[in-house]
């Protein structure tokens, strides 16, 4: 099984990368589109700030490459901010297009501690997944949440989570193993 | 809001662990990706790695284990020591690690906060503060600064942090519980989360102050041993705490 990391700078890829690896899965961070394309299952991670993000997966040809690849119906996954750039929108750094795989737009979190960071559970499903982040999904292709906050999102052949199953122990593994067969 | 936190503090310099009374008669103490391993599997949320000695000529082997632990460990982990510039920060993010912590740099030039918390996100900027009589101390609580911590962390988190790790000097060591008072008065006082740090003693102590931070950075308490996490867990859920089922 090959998985091709999106490499867009400040991105924790690398993480990512030894997540699959824990699971036996040849996975590399790129920023060739070409290899973004030939995967059998491309990943968006993510941390950092969604104008600089969205502007290098643009100039280095990773957008279109995505939005290619999940219009020819091939298995992708966003991860946290990640998510939140696969919408239409998020209104992170003044308002950011995003790349429309998934309906809605990112909105920055109004309720408790902001960043939110930490464990929490995540319903339908079992056991506690590590998140960090300041904005969240406002979609209706959320196939999952946290405190009420949009945990998962599916359209088509991607699906974004807005934790970090490459960080979450035993449950992200079990998370990602289930990515992979399905890919 | 996400469940409370208990976070194993690793001191390291020269790419082990060492332990030593405040920073000073520093002694081995091992491997510093095994035993964040094992604090891993004895069920920590998350990890520190401290690198006490924090110099330039030190930064390669702080790169290379914050890459094994990013390899090997597959919970959240911060690094602190040794961040002057953005740049910094994010080598440390490119090489696998979650957070980066600043304490000195940020007292001296504070709009390194800002910077860290555009390119990285607030979510990875934990700025540290060691705080004695309320006062902000720096280069490891050596040097009175004149700010006070409440003020300090408004400050801070208005620039961009996205945590405080607030380090009660007066409670560190002391095993007779976190400075509540002043942990209070910091989380009531900034819109982030805080992480309670110095001074535990026993499994109470942390109870306690996880009612008050939302996480507990634990150190002396574990005296290197995972094995105590993990009894520590079992008496703080007894307390009625809800961590994490960690399997």
């Amino acid at each position: 099984m090959n998985v091709a990391v999106c490499d867009y700078g400040a991105g924790n890829g690398r993480s990512v990368v030894a997540a699959f690896a824990r699971l036996g899965a040849s996975a590399s961070v790129t920023d060739d589109p070409r290899a973004v394309a030939a995967a059998d299952l491309a990943v968006l991670p993510g941390v950092g700030s969604a104008a600089t993000a969205m502007a290098r997966l643009r100039d280095r040809g990773l957008a279109d490459a995505l939005r290619a690849r999940v219009a020819g119906g091939g298995a992708t996954l966003g991860i946290c901010l990640g998510l939140q750039l696969a919408l239409e929108s998020t209104a992170e750094d003044g308002g950011v297009d995003g790349l429309a795989l998934l309906p809605g737009r990112a909105v920055r979190l109004r309720e408790g501690r902001v960043p939110r960071i930490g464990w929490a559970t995540v319903e339908p499903g079992a056991g506690a997944y590590w998140f960090a982040h300041s904005y969240a999904a406002e979609t209706p292709a959320a196939t999952a949440v946290s405190e009420g906050i949009v945990a998962e999102a599916r359209a088509g052949s991607f699906v974004g989570v807005q934790f970090h199953p490459e960080r979450s122990g035993a449950a992200g593994a079990r998370y990602l193993a289930t990515c992979l067969s399905r890919a | 809001m996400p469940l409370p936190r208990l976070i194993p503090c690793l001191d390291v310099a020269g790419g082990r662990v060492v332990k030593g009374v405040r920073f000073r008669g520093l002694r081995d103490a091992g491997d510093p990706v095994a035993l964040g391993a094992a604090y891993s599997d004895a069920g920590a949320d998350e990890l520190v790695y401290l690198d006490v000695a924090a110099t330039v000529e030190g930064r390669p082997a702080l790169l290379a284990l914050v890459g094994e632990v990013a390899e090997r460990v597959s919970i959240p982990f911060t690094v602190g020591g040794g961040v002057r510039s953005a740049a910094d920060a994010e080598a440390f993010l490119r090489a696998g690690a979650d957070k980066v912590a600043v304490n000195s740099a940020a007292l001296e030039r504070p709009e390194l906060i800002g910077e860290l918390a555009r390119l990285l996100g607030s979510q990875a900027v934990v700025v540290a503060i060691d705080a004695a009589g309320g006062e902000v101390h720096s280069h490891a609580g050596t040097r009175p600064t004149g700010r006070g911590a409440v003020a300090w962390a408004q400050e801070a988190a208005q620039r961009g942090a996205g945590e405080i790790l607030l380090t009660s000097i007066d409670a560190d060591g002391t095993r007779r519980g976190y400075d509540l008072e002043l942990t209070r008065a910091v989380a009531d006082a900034v819109p982030v989360p805080v992480i309670a740090s110095g001074g535990a003693g026993g499994a109470r102590h942390v109870a306690v102050a996880l009612e008050v931070a939302q996480a507990a950075l634990l150190a002396s308490i574990l005296h290197e041993r995972p094995s105590r996490l993990a009894s520590l867990r079992r008496e703080l859920r007894a307390l009625g705490v809800p961590l994490r089922d960690a399997a």
